[in-house]
């Protein structure tokens, strides 16, 4: 489903990815994680192009991301994207949120569209708030719809780029759940996240990047028992001793 | 002052209508109206590409947007006057004179308020846009203008004070729009000029201030229903 090659990207001077290759198979679920500023973000914004990289190549479905002749929009409205702050409409209704896209992109007719958005709002259990605008909601409340808006256009590939980390923390797992749901229907998904149980329980594959570099990429089970590389030990005990850090 | 209003009252609201073309205070709110009209389409047009990802789009707009706004609305009634008729090869009226001076002068400050309430969007709006197929043109039409255009209304109204005002310039170059009348009036009169300026001070202040309370209003308005959403 996904092919990087040899991925370099700077900014200025700064070399914000370094050499990554990796392949993500149809139906799989990645989770990448890492120190903030590690490249993780960047990264999976560099799949649907919404940052430039300065060589090496990214295909997905079978499209090569940067090449010459890409159609980017129809590229893009192929791949589902999550973002950290939601980023809804706050102009029209959630209703309308998932509607825009499907009407204006994939040629829907707005009782389609509707139908559709609604069996979607329902999935994330929110097609009692269709009619709601977005400021009205909650920030976990916002950030399903953005996930219901995102598969209203049917991709095969979801992103997710941190979907829990601008939540309150007794909202993060309602976001969670969704994802679940999303991944046991055989999804293929990629998660930037610092939720490690997500990780453990729904990845199959967990990546581990700092520095630009992807260090280490296991199985949850290994990841998580039998970290190698030195810097992923100090990256797990961090974040098991939060309140040891602080102190 | 009473006798002044009652026998001037219809030449200072329309001129000399019907008995000629007309002017007064509706030709005043006519042209405000007008270039107003004319101008916000332009202006979007000129605010979009300042903020243009393509050069030779934000380039030169930006140097004429730079032009108009160095200069006085003055130099600008001027140059169509006198610089129009030798590009068309035709004598333009000062009715479309001062209304082609208003919609390029206004478009230049309103392209201006709309490029800052684009920036003040936030990128967020349009990598989500994007994200979903949408091209940027589609992105900058369906979501980020329609947000833009609320946001912006008190500065429309605000917008169409100053032109309300901007109209009366049109005297220098002989159209009969209110304050025109109004030194005609005083000509007529020849003993009370005190009293017909400050009638027709009180005409421009009552317009624009109502709409200044107006415009402050929607922002009010506006803000308590930004508020009460993210409170909800």
């Amino acid at each position: 489903m996904i092919k990087i090659e040899r991925v370099n990207k700077w900014y200025g001077s700064y070399h914000a990815l370094v050499d990554i290759t990796e392949d993500v198979a149809k139906g799989e679920v990645v989770v990448v994680c890492g120190p903030s500023g590690s490249g993780k973000s960047t990264l999976i914004r560099t799949l649907n192009r919404l940052e430039p990289i300065q060589s090496g190549r990214i295909v997905v479905d079978g499209v090569d991301a940067y090449g010459r002749h890409v159609k980017l929009n129809a590229f893009r409205s192929r791949i589902g994207f999550v973002f950290q702050q939601f980023n809804l409409f706050p102009h029209i209704s959630v209703l309308e949120n998932c509607t825009l896209a499907p009407t204006r992109l994939r040629g829907l007719k707005p009782s389609e569209a509707r139908d559709e958005a609604l069996t979607l709002l329902d999935r994330v259990g929110l097609a009692a708030k269709a009619r709601a605008y977005p400021g009205e909601l909650s920030g976990g409340q916002q950030q399903r719809v953005a996930i219901a808006r995102a598969l209203a256009m049917r991709p095969p590939l979801m992103l997710f780029d941190e979907p829990t980390s601008a939540l309150d923390p007794e909202m993060v797992g309602e976001v969670l759940l969704v994802m679940r749901d999303l991944a046991r229907d055989g999804m293929t998904m990629v998660c930037v996240t610092h939720e490690m149980g997500f990780a453990r329980d729904v990845a199959d594959r967990v990546l581990f990047m700092d520095q630009g570099k992807v260090l280490e990429r296991a199985v949850p089970s290994e990841f998580f028992a039998r970290p190698e590389h030195p810097r992923l030990r100090q990256f797990l005990s961090d974040i098991r001793t939060p309140f040891l850090q602080a102190a | 002052m009473i006798d002044l209003i009652d026998t001037y009252w219809l030449y200072f609201l329309v001129g000399q209508y019907p008995h000629g073309p007309l002017g007064g205070l509706a030709l005043t709110l006519i042209l405000a109206v007008l270039g107003l009209l004319f101008a916000f389409p332009l202006g979007l047009v000129f605010g979009i590409a300042r903020v243009s990802p393509w050069r030779c789009v934000r380039w030169p707009v930006s140097a004429l947007i730079q032009v108009v706004r160095g200069t006085p609305l003055l130099m600008v009634i001027f140059w169509a006057y006198f610089f129009l008729p030798s590009l068309t090869g035709q004598n333009t009226d000062q009715f479309w004179t001062m209304l082609t001076a208003l919609v390029v002068f206004d478009a230049a400050y309103l392209a201006e308020i709309i490029r800052a309430g684009i920036q003040g969007i936030g990128k967020g709006q349009t990598e989500s846009a994007r994200s979903l197929g949408f091209s940027y043109l589609d992105a900058m039409r369906l979501v980020i203008l329609p947000q833009v255009v609320r946001n912006m209304l008190p500065s429309l109204v605000n917008q169409f004070v100053a032109t309300i005002k901007e109209t009366s310039l049109g005297y220098i170059i002989g159209l009969t729009e209110v304050s025109f009348i109004a030194t005609q009036i005083n000509t007529q009169v020849l003993t009370k000029p005190a009293e017909v300026y400050l009638l027709l001070g009180l005409t421009y202040f009552i317009l624009c201030f109502g709409l200044s309370r107006f415009a402050f209003w929607l922002e009010r308005h506006h803000q308590q229903r930004t508020l009460a959403k993210a409170h909800a």
